[in-house]
């Protein structure tokens, strides 16, 4: 089974944007490398949610933001390894919304529920397939690293 | 013009991230794009040739959808195309 691997720094920048946002949902994109024990996170970028209409339980990046995004990961040397979000009062598992909005295949989708405004739980999921019909999440452990090394 | 490939669809470019095309217009660099890597066709495209709902493509910093001639606009080699899966979701079922 792959895991996370990713910093303490990336880990706790991840959970501190969901209690910043609470009780709306944070995003954001992992940048990372590719190791054939799965991603290497090195650093986390926030991003602006959309869904303005409904931020306690809808999160959607603009794709103008992710195109900025990615320019900047392939100018740091890295690729977009995955995305995360928060779960205002809500567990730290996906659900069918998540999964049906879930298109980067391959990539992991970080979830940390928050509890009246504290980080509680934070889990991963790889969205795991090939293609549209038949993409799932499995869960992968997380390994949070106190340092970078590889 | 230079076409970004996005980390989940690098497994069918040979892992490439960046790929040069010669190519008159966007939809000109796309059969290129997929003439070359045939397996890209079904992840960017519905069976009917329409680009898939939830895949976003960029010239540059213009959403293709919005521009006047969308697939059909002009491009230069030194115009850059972003393929970018779109990203959404959260807690409340659907």
């Amino acid at each position: 089974m792959s895991e996370l691997r990713l910093s303490r720094a990336v880990y706790d920048a991840m959970r501190a944007h969901g209690e910043e946002t609470y009780p709306y949902e944070c995003c954001g994109a992992l940048l990372g490398r590719s190791t054939p024990d799965g991603w290497w996170i090195e650093a986390s970028v926030r991003a602006g949610n959309t869904r303005t209409d409904s931020a306690h339980n809808r999160y959607q990046i603009s794709p103008g933001e992710l195109v900025k995004i990615e320019r900047e990961s392939r100018r740091q040397g890295l690729s977009i390894a995955g995305f995360y979000h928060s779960h205002p009062d809500h567990p730290a598992q996906w659900s069918r919304t998540d999964l049906a909005e879930a298109h980067w295949l391959g990539c992991s989708y970080v979830i940390t529920a928050v509890a009246n405004g504290k980080a509680a739980a934070t889990n991963s999921f790889r969205l795991a397939g090939d293609t549209e019909e038949n993409k799932r999440f499995e869960s992968e452990p997380i390994a949070v690293k106190d340092s970078a090394s590889k | 013009m230079t076409i970004f490939i996005p980390t989940p669809l690098r497994v069918y470019t040979a892992g490439k991230d960046t790929l040069e095309v010669n190519a008159a217009t966007i939809a000109g660099a796309l059969d290129e794009l997929t003439l070359a890597y045939p397996d890209l066709r079904k992840h960017l495209f519905t069976s009917e040739g329409k680009v898939r709902a939830f895949v976003n493509i960029y010239l540059n910093d213009e959403d293709v959808r919005y521009l006047p001639e969308k697939e059909a606009t002009q491009v230069s080699p030194g115009d850059t195309l972003s393929i970018i899966p779109s990203i959404a979701g959260g807690r409340q079922p659907r």
